[in-house]
């Protein structure tokens, strides 16, 4: 693509620049801009006049410098060499950047996202002689990107023609052409890289109906508000209420194929923190280390602003490039917040009209339209593949009704929502059960009775409704104590506080705590319910609630979740009959 | 067209340092000038007033028809026709050098002790640059502070940004100056300096510092940079990074650990307010400008640690929280950047209790990569879980008592009380200059536990009940 310059700086302000002596730029076109080459993006043309957000630091850029246009819209390189890397918003490699230019990122610095001069062992597929007719999505050939991850090669989206030849097997480059078509408008050299425009949605198929639950092996997650595959949830949550820890615990252990996460506007520790935590911890389902499923996108609170507003479209444009392969992905969003501020700052800077709280008024489109690319779906190759997005939410000072957080709930089908109150009581994850939700519930509840047992959404409903009947019973409790309670609704209050701690709070850090298999977490529940229920039967018959809660089978079931791991079905069952003996033991003296 | 390319360049490079006589318009700290050469966004601004004192200021908003620049040192005295204006074709830079250690100087960076400006090594961009994330180190070094309620509670990590939200009247500043005072890495070198920032403060906080500094003997390790509440509240905006640029030199070149105090952020935020106001920009909340988020991030994450580099930038900024409101947009917005936080409560100060930190809502997030056996002790990471769990239930207890009083609780909760007034008390009290070590204040969160019954310890395992509830001590 040649470099032609399509205009003049006018005004500077901020990461919004001003231009006029507009020739032919086209609107969202990629542009750079001064001599530095600042990439930036054309976002309104009129007249001769044109407004150009910068995705880096404009110091030092001044009126009449030159702008440069390149003829495509901000897109991205895809192919073998994404996973494992860690890019800013505009998809610059971050370990390249470093390479050239130390510790800080200088403004105008470009690298290659994807490295030209490694080479990947292209293997062809056999089913596709030369003279076969292709179009877009078609899989042409496979490369092993990492020992578990299975590149599949496609022919880009909205390219057709005829196969004129298909390379052999061996080592390419990425850019060595591996494929050529015939096309209408003539021969039509392909490559293992194609490039996609970030704010363009890839086509499909169709989409289908979801109906698989992605399970994060997060007990009060899996258990009380599934999210499916392909789906959509917000997590919103004032600051140090977890976010980010739960982000990171559904990076690690959620049983997606690739890993997408988009640090948007938050810390750089954080980002350190999963660049040196991920590539040590191992896949429990792959054995695998799980940095070879996951794709980095960083950017920081401390980098340009204008860049944050695209790191989400880059996050899941990447996202929908694996799942047109065949793939489950994932995208963690962290957070949706900054990048909603983003766009404010970038709205203010062009002085347009403010809706709610400064934000602008097409915030809410935004927001629809970025959760809208989530789905599971019918690829164009016919294979079935999703992506779900899993966005954070900052409210600001914690409070649910600001814009953000409201406009997100309703392109959202699942609620995970955060609470102060067991956040500063240490309870980890601290999703509050009273404000969550998930519409997910209906969908996936055959694949649980199918693989986990037929009780699941049984049970699931008794312990939400012991949950809420303890809400109330808490009110009574908080005017005037909990020995004004009969025992059995006491009882119910001891039920709840020991599923609080005995399963809905998960330890992150405890090597077998971190991660629960959908076996376990039924069981769990099960063995929770039956104290709950043999537990209500024996206060009926005069069993004291001190007896009961003397029992020692209890300390067990607290630690059950660290001592019992995932294959221990055994152990539940033993544990289980030691529960049934001592309530029988309990009874038979009250009987 | 490469003649067009350079033409541009060289009309700057030969315009720079050309002299306008006379502004359009003066607002606030803002002045405005028409019909000037092409000049870059944030270049330095020389502004010259009529008695011929040069006054510093950087270009906010740049375009053909005008240029906008704040000046620093207030706009007071300048005159329409008088003032002269020169742009120097370069961001404002600070000269740094180790030999700022041991002095004092304006927001600006200019030295106010008297003494000659040292000689630069190097003249760094004040805005500073974003660090690549894939250079930083994670941080987990433990420093003990020899406060009890930070090491044991909510641990100080070096490379950390750990803020104290405040209020007025509350003893921050002593807080602040304690640890500056105490914090040392324990069995390690201790090359360390300290970078104080002080925006729009009191002349008697500045003072209460510098004499903390002198009398325990380590002002010469102290570089203080101070914008005093007399000052032009727009030095402000420049102030914590001047003091952060030569934090970053001392800490990535010299290798030193920077403890940074920055005090306080609340005028910070005002001045920024101030100038957003006079611009017209649109407001976000509380009237703060929406790039409020931004513009604390470009401050707060100047910290850290960087691979291949000995030293290490600990940011310790304080901010009042107005009217003690947590959700305030300052303490708000600080509290998504920042690695946790210190919160204050006024009720405990009340009641004679110093560091008056509050229990539930102070975090350090990098205390869990910190803490454990080899750093601190294998029990600190579930004495510290099971003290927060215990002391949450205290504050249920309390409440309830409130509503009930306290003859009509259980005697199970009773203990709870009691065990909260010993963890207020012992624990959490300390004296001003009591310095005590990790091994110290574990053993009194301990002592604080065996008020309660080992059957209620449901975060500690048997193992550490064996060894610290029952056994010896």
């Amino acid at each position: 693509m040649k470099e032609r310059i399509i205009g003049q700086v006018r005004r500077v302000n901020g990461p919004v620049i001003e231009a006029d002596g507009i020739t032919d730029a086209q609107m969202l076109e990629l542009v750079r801009v001064g001599e530095s080459r600042l990439v930036g993006e054309v976002l309104k043309l009129a007249g001769n006049r044109a407004v150009i957000q910068v995705y880096e630091d404009t110091t030092g850029l001044a009126p009449r410098d030159n702008i440069y246009g390149a003829g495509m819209p901000l897109s991205l390189e895809l192919g073998p060499g994404l996973i494992g890397s860690i890019y800013d918003g505009i998809q610059r490699p971050l370990e390249a950047l470093r390479a050239l230019s130390g510790h800080y990122i200088e403004s105008g610095i470009t690298a290659e996202p994807l490295d030209r001069k490694k080479t990947w062992r292209f293997v062809p597929v056999s089913d596709l002689p030369p003279g076969t007719e292709v179009e877009g999505g078609r899989i042409l050939g496979t490369v092993q990107e990492t020992s578990r991850v299975e590149h599949r090669i496609l022919v880009p989206p909205g390219i057709s023609g005829v196969l004129d030849s298909l390379a052999p097997e061996g080592d390419y480059t990425v850019d060595r052409t591996v494929a050529v078509l015939k096309t209408d408008a003539g021969p039509r050299e392909l490559s293992m890289l194609h490039t996609w425009p970030i704010r363009n949605p890839r086509p499909v198929k169709q989409r289908r109906p979801l109906s698989i639950p992605l399970i994060t092996g997060q007990r009060v997650i899996d258990t009380l508000f599934p999210l499916a595959k392909g789906g959509t949830v917000a997590i919103p949550g004032g600051f140090g209420t977890g976010k980010t820890m739960t982000q990171h615990a559904i990076a690690k252990w959620c049983d997606a194929d690739i890993i997408v996460y988009i640090g948007c506007g938050e810390r750089g520790n954080e980002m350190t923190d999963v660049l040196t935590e991920f590539p040590k911890l191992v896949d429990p389902r792959t054995g695998r280390s799980l940095m070879e499923r996951t794709i980095l996108i960083a950017n920081t609170s401390n980098m340009p602003v204008s860049a944050r507003e695209a790191s989400v479209y880059t996050g899941v444009t990447l996202a929908e490039y694996y799942r047109d392969q065949g793939y489950h992905v994932a995208v963690m969003a962290d957070s949706t917040s900054r990048w909603a501020e983003a766009l404010r700052e970038l709205s203010g800077r062009m002085e347009e009209m403010p809706a709610e709280e400064g934000f602008p008024a097409y915030l809410p489109t935004r927001i629809a339209d970025f959760y809208e690319r989530a789905g599971y779906m019918d690829t164009l190759s016919s294979r079935e593949g999703s992506v779900s997005i899993i966005g954070a939410v900052s409210p600001p000072g914690g409070d649910f009704s600001e814009p953000v957080t409201q406009h997100t709930r309703r392109f959202v089908r699942c609620f995970w929502g955060l609470d102060r109150q067991l956040a500063n009581a240490r309870h980890y994850p601290a999703i509050s059960w009273l404000e969550s939700y998930s519409e997910y519930l209906d969908d996936v509840t055959p694949w649980w009775e199918e693989h986990a047992g037929a009780s699941w959404a049984a049970e699931r409903r008794e312990i939400l409704e012991l949950l809420q009947k303890e809400v109330r019973l808490q009110q009574v409790v908080k005017l005037v104590g909990p020995d004004a309670l009969p025992d059995s609704q006491r009882f119910v209050l001891e039920v709840c506080s020991l599923f609080k701690n005995a399963f809905l709070q998960q330890n992150a850090f405890d090597d077998v705590d971190r991660y629960s298999s959908v076996d376990k977490q039924l069981r769990m529940l099960s063995l929770i319910l039956v104290y709950s229920r043999r537990g209500a039967a024996a206060i009926k018959r005069g069993v004291t609630l001190v007896k009961l809660k003397q029992m020692k089978v209890l300390t067990d079931i607290v630690k059950m979740k660290f001592t019992i791991g995932d294959d221990g079905a055994a152990e539940f069952d033993k544990l289980q009959a030691r529960l049934e003996r001592s309530l029988d033991q309990l009874e038979s003296i009250y009987a | 067209m490469p003649d067009a390319e350079t033409r541009n360049e060289t009309r700057r490079r030969l315009m720079s340092g050309r002299e306008y006589i006379g502004v359009d318009r003066i607002d606030g700290p803002l002045v405005f000038i028409r019909k000037t050469h092409p000049v870059g966004y944030r270049e330095l601004v020389e502004c010259v007033d009529p008695e011929g004192n040069p006054r510093l200021g950087m270009v906010l908003d740049t375009s053909d028809d005008v240029v906008v620049a704040q000046v620093f040192e207030g706009t007071q005295g300048l005159t329409l026709p008088g003032t002269k204006i020169r742009f120097r074709g370069r961001p404002l830079t600070l000269g740094v050098s180790e030999k700022m250690l041991g002095r004092v100087f304006d927001g600006l960076g200019r030295p106010i002790d008297g003494g000659p400006a040292p000689l630069p090594e190097a003249e760094v961009n004040v805005n500073g640059r974003p660090i690549n994330p894939t250079s930083r180190e994670y941080p987990r070094d433990f420093i003990q502070t020899g406060i009890s309620a930070i090491d044991g509670m909510n641990t100080l990590i070096r490379g950390q940004k750990l803020p104290i939200f405040s209020g007025n009247g509350l003893p921050h500043n002593e807080l602040a100056a304690q640890i500056a005072r105490q914090a040392k890495i324990r069995g390690g070198a201790n090359d360390f300096a300290v970078v104080f920032a002080a925006m729009g403060v009191k002349h008697d906080v500045a003072r209460y510092f510098t004499r903390s500094f002198e009398e325990t003997g380590v002002l010469e390790n102290v570089a203080l940079f101070l914008s005093l509440a007399d000052d032009p509240s727009i030095e402000r905006i420049i102030t914590p990074r001047t003091a952060l640029t030569l934090a970053e030199h001392l800490a990535y070149e010299k290798g030193l650990h920077v403890l940074v105090i920055l005090t306080d952020m609340s005028n910070y935020c005002e001045s920024l307010r101030e100038i957003s106001t006079i611009r017209g920009e649109i407001p976000s909340r509380k009237g703060y400008p929406g790039y409020l988020y931004s513009d604390l991030a470009e401050i707060y994450e100047r910290s850290g640690m960087i691979k291949g580099s000995a030293g290490s930038i600990t940011q310790l900024p304080i901010l009042t929280m107005p009217s003690d409101d947590i959700s305030h947009p300052i303490p708000d917005l600080t509290g998504y950047i920042t690695e946790g936080q210190i919160v204050f409560e006024r009720e405990m100060s009340g009641r004679g209790i110093y560091p008056p930190v509050a229990g539930l809502p102070s975090l350090s997030r990098l205390m869990k990569d910190g803490i454990g056996e080899g750093m601190t002790r294998e029990d600190h990471p579930h004495l510290a879980s099971q003290l927060f769990a215990a002391y949450s239930y205290v504050k249920d207890v309390r409440n309830l008592a409130s509503v009930i009083g306290e003859e009509e609780l259980t005697p199970l909760d009773h203990q709870y009380l009691e065990f909260g007034e010993f963890f207020e008390r012992k624990f959490v009290s300390q004296g001003k200059d009591e310095d005590r070590s990790i091994e110290q204040t574990l053993d009194a969160g301990w002592e604080a536990l065996k008020l309660l019954p080992a059957e209620e310890l449901h975060r500690v395992t048997d193992e550490e009940i064996e060894k610290y509830y029952t056994g010896a001590g």
